[in-house]
């Protein structure tokens, strides 16, 4: 076992440190407040390399590991985890086009989305369906094309409404999950949609607790047409896409959670050094020193609960219970943490003068996306007891 | 509670009417735009809740604190941000003038104070003086009958809207040297500062006091010079104990709308609630909340009954105060996550009770002193001052 951490590792995180000082931390108070998401700074962060991380070389990534990714992420989520969330879902949508695509989807859609130049989104939750994703109700009618005549070639209709899709106003390319069969997960299938498609329209933005730079959409299909060349593999493969994409996002979350809670913990430790009270620092009292070791603890346990699944999914070892685990104690352990951060800054944590509140209203939102965090332990609970392990 | 008096439960039924009525409508604006529902002052003065602690004699209602806290409870339930605000004019200034002040202050004072007309805020919080109260800077120089003060407090709530403020102020170089006067706007050399804004309680103002050479009459001490300590600590523990039931309050709305939500909400084929993770997480809550409504009621009747004095009554303020603070922030998170992605959304007003929340567990005295005060209590103060 190595816990080292290798110059690359080391490399890409000052990168994208110092992306969050010089880009982000200048333009976060109005943002925060604006509720203003810049899709620029993505593009920007493409020049860096740093939207692609995972992807092969081949497809123009960087042709790194998720522990690299991590470390950006970690960063990212640190400055803001609007951004964070941002390259994670565009990220996603690349790694589904490298997986499950085929040559021809892969040429036209990877390249802009690796470099940054387009944003990926990706569409699963509907207002009927968060947890219970399988129960989802758009529906994909395929139409066969007539051939020499002026009809469009074989071809979907999609009719429906998508919830809580991050970026779904913004991004150029989305995978979307609607159901092209019977009920149940083998009846669902994904396809690419392009922005702009005629029969998409954007329903209501969410006003939310946090993330407030990030968008998050509700997208309405009316008698919306795709090209049949559009679907992701084979119809009645979409719930298995979604569920794969979703095992590698809950270590990208995990890495958020991280992220953040690192930062809300550096600036508790730093206020706890500096303010006074009683006429001493108050880390001299046990009350605040007791708080910040447990905070610090956590921190680390949750770190390399992420770390271990990075590891695992970058040797093709099965990850799928190690990174539900990473994203449930990751997120809780971020919960605890930014509230707690909050606690030691006092009533000047309570204001909008230090970023603590901001980080305790997103931290919350990381219990909940990707799979809540009940489904998580539904999907560990079930891994141990009913699957074939060394746990029995 | 068992022992609510007829009273009890018509006030506390009226301040349900007339939440769900005039703040109601208002307060998911007002927490977006931070604005400030001044009307509900002059409606709480027509209902004859401002002075819900003054003597009847004084113009007051002639309630007791478990009235103030039935208030409370009834009207974070629904506004929390106008709670706040009202906590502070009713029990920190409009309270202490007619517990400590004389008769003439109180006749000067309190009639506004009671109707309405004015906003009544209470000024001891400083930069460098949160935990540490009496380590607060802000100088009252005597200078024969009157007092020049000069120093800023801050974390003040209703300091950007208020009309008079009961301020603390060193009237001496020890820690203890502490007097109470009564500053009102528009008085020279007195002027409110920054405004803040919060994470939560946004509806609630909470700004700066600046004095700056800022001259009193000596009718505007309230009790003798340098005698404040005792009033200061005194009113914290009814201050505690009545915030106790903002967060009651808080608590209540949001297990409300997570048991309405796990009964209506399906997935996998039945209502959430069939599944057990969301009823643990119901039940702990509603568990947890019942225990903290007994503890703070219980203190307020105590309080109200004579049973508690001096020490005894910090610690329990204290307990009561630690726990349901701390209840009311893990219920409203708990309700945020049974409400799933809806919960984080603006449109179900969880996310607001947990940002209003978690200030209970700061303000009045954080978790961290309330424990240091009830372990001195419990180990003595030779163990614990050293």
């Amino acid at each position: 076992m190595n816990f080292e951490v290798t110059s690359v590792q080391k490399e890409l995180r000052a990168l994208a440190r110092k992306f969050v000082e010089k880009e982000l931390i200048p333009i976060l108070e109005e943002d925060e407040k604006a509720e203003r998401f810049r899709p620029e700074l993505i593009e920007k962060l493409g020049e860096l390399g740093l939207t692609s991380i995972p992807l092969a070389e081949a497809y123009g990534g960087s042709g790194l590991g998720y522990l690299e990714y991590v470390v950006a992420l970690e960063e990212l989520a640190g400055g803001n985890m609007g951004y964070a969330i941002s390259v994670s879902v565009t990220g996603l949508t690349q790694l589904i086009l490298a997986e499950f695509g085929n040559e021809e989807q892969q040429k036209k859609y990877i390249p802009p989305l690796a470099q940054g130049k387009a944003i990926g989104a990706f569409s699963l939750s509907e207002a009927f369906s968060g947890s219970d994703a399988a129960s989802l109700r758009t529906v994909a009618k395929k139409y066969s094309g007539k051939p020499g005549s002026s009809q469009p070639g074989d071809h979907y209709i999609l009719n429906g409404t998508k919830l809580w899709c991050t970026q779904g106003d913004i991004a150029e390319t989305l995978i979307v999950m609607a159901r092209t069969g019977g009920p149940g997960p083998a009846g669902i299938s994904a396809f690419i949609v392009e922005k702009g498609t005629p029969g998409f329209t954007l329903g209501k933005r969410e006003k939310k607790m946090g993330i407030r730079t990030s968008h998050t959409m509700e997208l309405v299909f009316q008698d919306m047409m795709i090209p049949a060349a559009n679907l992701l593999s084979k119809e009645g493969d979409g719930f298995k896409i979604a569920m794969s994409a979703l095992d590698s996002g809950r270590i990208t979350i995990g890495a958020g959670a991280v992220g953040i809670a690192q930062s809300a913990l550096r600036v508790a430790v730093n206020h706890a050094r500096e303010r006074e009270q009683f006429g001493k620092p108050i880390s001299s009292f046990q009350g605040v020193s007791f708080l910040l070791a447990d905070m610090a603890t956590q921190l680390d346990a949750a770190r390399f609960l992420v770390y271990r699944a990075a590891w695992l999914r970058d040797r093709q070892l099965p990850y799928r219970q190690e990174a539900a685990m990473a994203k449930l104690f990751a997120t809780d352990m971020a919960m605890r943490v930014t509230t707690d951060a909050v606690q030691i800054l006092g009533g000047s944590g309570y204001t909008e003068d230090f970023p603590v509140e901001r980080y305790m209203r997103e931290a919350k939102v990381l219990q909940i996306v990707e799979g809540t965090n009940q489904i998580q332990r539904m999907i560990i609970g079930r891994n141990l007891t009913e699957s074939s392990s060394l746990w029995q | 509670m068992w022992f609510f008096s007829d009273e009890h439960r018509l006030l506390s039924e009226t301040v349900r009417e007339f939440s769900k009525k005039e703040l109601a409508p208002r307060i998911e604006k007002l927490d977006y735009e931070e604005g400030f529902n001044r009307e509900a002052f002059g409606q709480l003065g027509r209902l004859g809740l401002l002075g819900i602690t003054v003597d009847e004699a004084d113009g007051g209602a002639g309630g007791d604190a478990v009235g103030a806290t039935i208030v409370m409870e009834e009207m974070a339930a629904v506004d929390a941000s106008t709670t706040l605000s009202y906590l502070a004019h009713s029990i920190l200034c409009v309270n202490q003038i007619s517990t400590n002040g004389n008769s003439e202050q109180k006749r000067k004072f309190l009639p506004k104070l009671i109707s309405g007309e004015w906003i009544g805020g209470m000024g001891m919080s400083e930069p460098d003086a949160g935990s540490d109260a009496l380590g607060m800077k802000t100088k009252a120089v005597r200078q024969e009958q009157d007092y020049v003060l000069s120093g800023t407090k801050t974390w003040i709530t209703n300091g950007p809207v208020g009309d008079l403020f009961y301020c603390y102020a060193k009237t001496g170089e020890g820690r203890k040297d502490i007097s109470s006067f009564i500053v009102e706007r528009g008085t020279p050399g007195f002027s409110t500062g920054k405004k803040f804004s919060k994470m939560g309680m946004k509806a609630s103002p909470t700004g700066e006091l600046v004095f700056a050479q800022c001259k009193l009459k000596g009718e505007n001490r309230v009790g003798e010079e340098g005698g404040s300590v005792k009033m200061m600590m005194r009113n914290l523990d009814l201050e505690r104990i009545t915030i106790s039931g903002i967060s009651l309050g808080i608590a209540r709305s949001a297990i409300e709308v997570a048991t309405r939500y796990s009964q209506e909400r399906k997935a996998f084929g039945k209502p959430i609630g069939a599944f057990q993770q969301i009823q643990e997480r119901l039940a702990e809550a509603t568990a947890w909340y019942e225990a903290c409504r007994c503890i703070t009621y219980d203190a307020a009747k105590m309080w109200d009954l004579g049973l508690l004095k001096g020490r005894d009554a910090s610690t329990l303020a204290a307990k009561a105060k630690l726990q349901a603070a701390q209840m009311a922030t893990q219920v409203s998170l708990d309700a945020i996550q049974i409400l799933g992605g809806y919960g984080y959304t603006r449109e179900f007003p969880v996310e607001r009770y947990m940002r209003d929340a978690k200030l209970i567990e700061i303000g009045a005295g954080t978790n961290e002193i309330l424990r240091v005060i009830i372990a001195r209590a419990m180990l003595g103060s030779e163990v614990v001052d050293g």
